[in-house]
């Protein structure tokens, strides 16, 4: 009977799309139990005392993690200053000010600029970025948590870019127009009421493009020096410093399985997994209001 | 008195298609001028050209002149914004700005420099008087535009250009997308505001226009067919095609 088979086939797909959706939630789970398993052990064998103190010198068995911490905190912020008024500013350029050609040039450009290679950026900061601010700066060396800021903060502009420059155009044209017809300059437009209808959008870019600079490992190691000192104080930001991410990928090959190291540095894993659990949480919980706003306009 | 006297305005799109041909026509003061006919006549093409919104659309060309209070609003030398606060527009669908009501309503006098609370407090309360809104909304200032239903953000748009204090008053189908009930209640506020301003409505139906209209714009096709008193036109119109538009036999 034809409607029989098309029924079994119309099961068939479903269960292997549910299967397709299921998997992934399996794959994240396994993961984090991975994680957890592997990380957790460094409670037991590293006294709490130690992990939250301020020295990394794992082969002596100092294991503090927190210049490690603070070293991702002022890495990412540097780069959330430079990269948020940077991205914002040109998103809003894109969408609102920049002539049709413009347009249709910037933005696949600023995509492909969000597909390089982070590795490539890493060869630009090693061979001039850190050059530049070492003479510039008059610095002993140019591989410092500035360089790294600025680095990363490039990673997280093309992101930031192009996620705000999506919230904004679908600000509905209406509101530019009632604005317009009111009285209102292009600027007084933008400021007063376009930027404040995509705000969660370009909040969400935001958090997204922080979220692309915490957890990018492979430039920041390059450029950032390596020492796994306190920062402390602004001058800091002049001084090598070296984050998490930077860390495991640096350790990870030369550890003793199962040693106290090992086990530290699945710990800092679970850390920044907790990290970019919170800002990936923050990112879409503004989205998801925003989601719901439009839904209630469009009914 | 005339308000705009509108002299050979033509309007051409980008892709070359006329919205509008050759349009003569002047708008009385404090009156409802009512442009009427069937869709694509160029109606809204018309209303948008009186305070220059159609400079938004790209490649648009337009030539002729409107004239009112002595200059031409098409030159390139006219303050489009001064221009715009005195020939305010309702659009067809409520366009609320994601504010609050009493933001909405503040927003274009706070472009103006007007800084003053208890200036802006007055100005809000009038203007939602005058669109028939204020004892529904007294209360709720604060709440977001768009928790209003659609007729109140239809009145609410109407009361935001009132805070202006314009001239004119340009609506385009203002209540095409309106129950009955605030449909009626937009028609009896526009009776009131005519005593102050010069209204000019687009309507998306002929009883509206002949509800409303003291005088009366027949469009077709990007042409003005025939224009005089409401009375007239539609009693006894004296082009063929007005005739068949009302009696509805097209459109």
């Amino acid at each position: 009977m034809p409607s029989s088979r098309l029924n079994w086939s119309e099961f068939i797909i479903n269960r292997l799309i549910q299967l397709a959706g299921f998997s992934s939630i399996l794959f994240v789970l396994l993961i984090l139990y991975f994680l957890l398993s592997e990380g957790l052990p460094a409670l037991g064998m590293v006294p709490l005392s130690t992990l939250l103190s301020t020295r990394w010198y794992p082969i002596e068995g100092y294991f503090g993690i927190l210049p490690l911490l603070l070293g991702s905190i002022v890495v990412t912020l540097g780069a959330t200053l430079v990269a948020v008024p940077l991205g914002v500013c040109t998103a809003v350029y894109i969408s609102e000010v920049a002539p049709q050609w413009a347009k249709e040039v910037l933005k696949p450009l600023v995509e492909i600029l969000a597909g390089l290679p982070s590795v490539v950026l890493g060869f630009l900061g090693i061979l001039i970025l850190s050059p530049m601010l070492r003479n510039f700066l008059s610095l002993p060396t140019g591989l410092t948590a500035l360089a790294g800021s600025l680095l990363l903060g490039a990673i997280a502009i093309p992101t930031i870019v192009s996620i705000a420059e999506d919230s904004l155009n679908t600000v509905p044209r209406s509101y530019r127009e009632a604005s317009l017809a009111l009285g209102a300059t292009r600027w007084q437009t933008i400021w007063g009421v376009t930027v404040p209808a995509a705000r969660s959008g370009i909040l969400t870019a935001i958090m997204l493009g922080i979220g692309r600079a915490l957890g990018e490992t492979i430039a920041v190691m390059m450029v950032t020096g390596n020492a796994p000192v306190m920062p402390a104080g602004l001058n800091a930001l002049f001084l090598p410093v070296r984050t998490m991410t930077a860390t495991i990928a640096s350790e990870m090959g030369e550890v003793a399985s199962g040693s106290a190291h090992y086990h530290v540095l699945f710990f800092i894993g679970i850390v920044l997994f907790i990290f970019s659990l919170i800002v990936n949480v923050t990112a879409s919980t503004v989205g998801y209001r925003r989601t719901r706003r439009q839904e209630r306009l469009l009914s | 008195m005339d308000t705009f006297q509108i002299e050979h305005l033509s309007v051409t799109y980008s892709d070359g298609t006329e919205s509008l041909r050759d349009i003569n026509l002047a708008v009385q003061a404090n009156q409802v001028t009512v442009l009427f006919g069937p869709a694509g006549g160029g109606k809204s093409t018309l209303l948008r050209s009186l305070n220059r919104l159609n400079d938004l659309d790209l490649g648009v060309k337009v030539s002729g002149r409107v004239i009112f209070h002595d200059q031409d609003v098409l030159a390139a030398t006219t303050d489009v914004i001064a221009l715009r606060r005195k020939v305010g527009i309702v659009f067809a669908r409520p366009t609320p700005l994601p504010l609050t009501i009493y933001q909405n309503i503040s927003y274009g006098l706070e472009l103006t420099g007007e800084k003053r609370k208890q200036q802006l407090d007055q100005a809000v309360e009038a203007a939602l008087r005058q669109a028939d809104l204020w004892e529904e909304v007294s209360d709720r200032l604060n709440d977001p535009a768009n928790s209003l239903s659609g007729g109140q953000q239809q009145r609410l748009c109407i009361a935001r250009v009132l805070a202006l204090q314009p001239e004119v008053i340009l609506l385009d189908e203002p209540t095409s997308a309106l129950d009955p009930i605030s449909t009626a209640k937009i028609e009896s506020s526009l009776k009131q505001l005519k005593q102050d301003y010069t209204i000019i409505l687009a309507p998306h139906n002929t009883q509206q226009a002949a509800r409303a209209a003291d005088f009366a714009a027949f469009f077709l096709q990007g042409e003005l067919i025939e224009y005089g008193p409401g009375k007239e036109i539609f009693t006894h119109p004296k082009d063929k095609r007005t005739l068949e538009y009302i009696e509805g036999r097209y459109g």
